[in-house]
């Protein structure tokens, strides 16, 4: 297991210093995940869940600890391309056509034009935008502009795929759809992904591992591992496994609640 | 007598043809949006025509726009020689320098934050000054012909551009510099694929603030000393002489100089900046 | 805020100030050279430097010579004297400060009745908006000139003109101010039953300010010039135009330079005093900036 072994974090540790004393986003967090598993982070606002996303992509450098991912620091890892980053926000340039912005980290590393374009077709066709690549953000559904997004992070072929809420302003049933084909990529590509939400349902049915944390400090209270299959319908969210899932999700965030109302 | 008369009625006719206009069904259509100051600037005129014919006004004072419209029509080599010293040798030349003097030390300034820090407010300052006052000075430094008035220009429209560039230069959300990073991206991809695009909107206002900055240095300056030729110098020279038609004619040649340069580079605007919501309605 | 910028800042005025002394060198030296070669007197480099720090009539004053040429003027001199800049700053601050007036509440006025009126919006701010191309400063000297022939000189035309310049920035940005609640807000107060006129003075007024005290900035700035260059084509003998004027034809280098200083610290106080008005005002009304 352990050259399997994708992202380690042991006892990270991340405070600020702010006008009304340090702030302990992260405290004392470990975690280990492995390649090909499917991790969902859920808590409140100010658990930490972002932050420690953005640990692993390097993006925030921990006060304490230590965190690898691939062997290497979440710094050399980024030199290495070795992640996608998919934000709340798709994000894409509004002078660059669809085809253009899924092209934009291709342009900054690298690949020939030819590459691009083949990688540019095959992405789009991964998440269901083949036809799309001239037309332009305005031009698309807030879901549309979100696949795209997801489609950008996939297109240079990075192990690792780190999302952070990315389908929190979409609706519900925008958000199914979403989740549901989320799923078959991730079964067509093997890929690890982390993947940040507020929302249980969510959490429950897309992950193979589910971390609980709390805020004040930012802790890991939970990690549940998912005894769902692999193969899951939308329809297993009814099912008795699902729901006592959820039940130890919402017990999980219930207990990091104790100091609050 | 009558004249006036006339002239009042046509101004009520006219305006209450704009509020029928105005309230109406199409209001909205291009067309009525133009038709309505389209009518209101030619009512301005036949008005001032009658006034002046009907109060017997004084050449000295406003001449009829027939008679500016004569004296225009009539002095055409003047003006264009005009037109060519001010704005096509002082008043462009300039522009394009501090444009792009300004665009450099921008994108120099944006790399190096205490630069950035101590250069802005100091620009912001002197954008706010009456930069016309260097005119004097700088025709003793580069004498009396267009390179004086082209370096007056330069200096007018150096800090807005500087100003409007760097704050677009970092207009850019954390959200999309820190995508960069994830992509491992040097300074210089994020200044060419992110930053630079994304602040087009900011430069181009920068830009049509400095367009009119431009001409109005061009003419200025050359109230100061000029040879024989300019706008400025012809405005000074035919108010010496009174001959007010040719002043006005003039300044006609200033008006239509001034709104192609601002509507050629607003063209130029909407053409790059596609994108931006304020483009696309 | 202050202290994180008070550092680059001062650092650039020093380099600034150091660049000018070091060009003073070369642009002042070529006259020290000619008086050298008549005289047949050599130099040393020091004395050189220092010569062309202290030129009469320099091509480049050095910057304390501009200082001390200040503080001459404005300080040592009585102000009803002739030569005193404050005697003559106050003729252009007087044109400036009441065509600023004229042109600032003429511009309101025309902005209330635009937003009001849909005829008035659609004939006149296409041409308010045109005009802030066409540089209307050309017109100076004509108004000056007319307004003289039929006997109104001193103040009064180079208050009309500052009036002109301050008047459409302010036209421009109190429309768009008066006109930036958003459908929300107007909504409710429809749902109010409020007429147009509460409408005006509960919301529209107030949620102008900002943009009106970014106009007033930018319309004491054009008012400022408009009284400069108004002193400019009839050869105007007080006032700070009239010394830049007088400068320039008597080859008077550090009049110019101290003149051009004045009008900029007067500029920079203008702006500022309106922007302390914005601060005490917009705090009071709870819009913090």
């Amino acid at each position: 297991m352990v050259s399997n072994l994708v992202i380690s974090a042991q006892n990270l540790d991340l405070t600020f210093q702010t006008n009304d004393g340090p702030v302990h986003a992260l405290k004392d967090v470990s975690l280990k995940i492995g390649k090909g598993e499917f991790v969902s982070f859920i808590g409140p606002s100010g658990c930490g869940k972002t932050t420690f996303l953005r640990c692993i992509a390097g993006l925030e450098q921990p006060t304490g600890g230590q965190i690898s991912v691939n062997g290497m620091t979440p710094e050399e890892a980024r030199k290495a391309r070795a992640y996608g980053y998919v934000f709340q926000a798709a994000g894409l340039y509004p002078w660059r056509t669809i085809g253009g912005n899924i092209k934009l980290p291709l342009e900054i590393m690298g690949f020939s034009k030819a590459e691009q374009a083949a990688r540019v077709a095959r992405v789009m066709e991964l998440v269901d935008l083949s036809g799309f690549e001239k037309k332009f953000p305005w031009q698309l559904s807030g879901g549309m502009q979100q696949r795209a997004s997801i489609a950008r992070a996939l297109a240079f072929d990075a192990d690792i795929l780190l999302m952070d809420e990315p389908f929190g302003a979409l609706d519900e049933i925008v958000r199914d759809h979403l989740n549901e084909q989320l799923l078959a990529l991730w079964a067509r590509t093997g890929k690890t992904i982390g993947f940040v939400t507020h929302s249980i349902p969510e959490a429950v049915y897309l992950s193979t591992k589910i971390v609980v944390m709390s805020p004040r400090p930012g802790r890991i209270t939970d990690v549940i591992e998912s005894t769902l299959p692999k193969e899951r319908p939308l329809d297993i969210r009814e099912s008795k496994e699902f729901i006592e899932i959820a039940h130890r999700v919402r017990d999980g965030l219930r207990a990091g609640h104790q100091d609050d109302v | 007598m009558i004249y006036v008369v006339f002239a009042v009625l046509l101004w009520v006719s006219g305006w209450m043809l704009n509020v029928r206009l105005a309230n109406g069904p199409h209001a909205q259509s291009r067309s009525i949006q133009l038709l309505v100051p389209a009518i209101f600037g030619l009512t301005i005129l036949l008005i001032w025509e009658l006034i002046v014919r009907g109060l017997s006004v004084p050449l000295v004072i406003l001449p009829p726009p027939s008679m500016i419209a004569g004296r225009f029509a009539g002095s055409l080599p003047i003006l264009w020689q005009d037109f060519v010293q001010t704005f096509v040798k002082g008043a462009l030349s300039g522009y394009v320098i501090g444009c792009a003097a300004a665009f450099i030390l921008a994108i120099v300034v944006d790399r190096f934050d205490f630069l950035r820090r101590g250069l802005l407010p100091v620009g912001n300052f002197m954008a706010a000054l009456p930069i016309v006052g260097t005119a004097p000075i700088l025709v003793m430094w580069f004498g009396f012909d267009w390179q004086s008035k082209a370096a007056v220009v330069v200096v007018m429209v150096f800090f807005p551009v500087l100003v409007n560039t760097v704050a677009g230069l970092r207009d850019t959300s954390d959200m999309q510099r820190d995508l960069m990073r994830t992509y491992g991206a040097s300074y210089s991809q994020t200044l060419m694929k992110l930053r630079l695009p994304a602040a087009m909107p900011f430069i181009f206002n920068g830009l049509k603030i400095a367009t009119t900055l431009a001409l109005v240095g061009a003419i200025v300056a050359e109230f100061f000393g000029s040879p024989t030729r300019g706008m400025g110098f012809r405005i000074s020279t035919s108010v010496g002489q009174l001959a007010l038609d040719m002043v006005w004619a003039e300044i006609v040649v200033a008006a239509l100089a001034g709104s192609f340069f601002y509507g050629a580079i607003a063209l130029f605007e909407r053409g790059v900046t596609f994108w931006h919501p304020s483009q696309r309605k | 805020m202050f202290k994180r910028s008070a550092l680059p800042v001062l650092t650039v005025l020093g380099v600034i100030l150091a660049l000018w002394y070091a060009a003073c060198v070369p642009m002042n030296s070529a006259w020290t050279a000619q008086q050298l070669a008549r005289s047949g007197a050599t130099m040393t480099v020091t004395e050189t430097v220092g010569a062309a720090w202290s030129q009469d009539r320099p091509r480049l004053p050095a910057p304390h010579q501009v200082a001390v040429e200040l503080w001459d003027t404005v300080v040592m001199k009585k102000i009803t004297s002739k030569r005193s800049l404050v005697y003559h700053g106050w003729i252009t601050l007087s044109a400036t400060l009441l065509g600023f007036a004229i042109g600032t509440s003429l511009g309101i006025l025309l902005a209330v009745g635009i937003v009001h009126s849909r005829a008035m919006d659609m004939s006149v701010m296409p041409w308010a908006i045109v005009s802030q191309t066409i540089p209307i400063i050309a017109i100076a000297p004509m108004i000056i000139v007319v307004l003289y022939s039929i006997g109104v000189q001193g103040m009064i035309p180079k208050a009309i003109i500052s009036a002109y310049l301050s008047f459409f920035p302010v036209v421009v940005g109190m429309a768009k101010g008066l006109r930036s609640p958003d459908a929300m807000q107007l909504d409710l107060l429809r749902t109010y039953y409020a007429s147009d006129a509460q409408g005006f003075w509960k919301l529209r007024l107030p949620a102008s300010m900002p943009y009106l005290f970014a106009s007033l900035k930018i319309a004491v700035a054009a008012s400022l010039v408009g009284a400069i260059v108004g002193e400019l084509p009839t050869g105007a003998v007080r006032g700070l135009g009239a010394r830049l004027l007088a400068g320039s034809y008597y080859g008077q280098t550090v009049q110019i330079w101290s003149a051009l200083f004045a009008a900029a610290i007067l500029a920079a106080c203008l702006v500022a005093i309106i922007g302390l008005i914005e601060k005490v005002a917009l705090r009071r009304m709870g819009m913090r900036q």
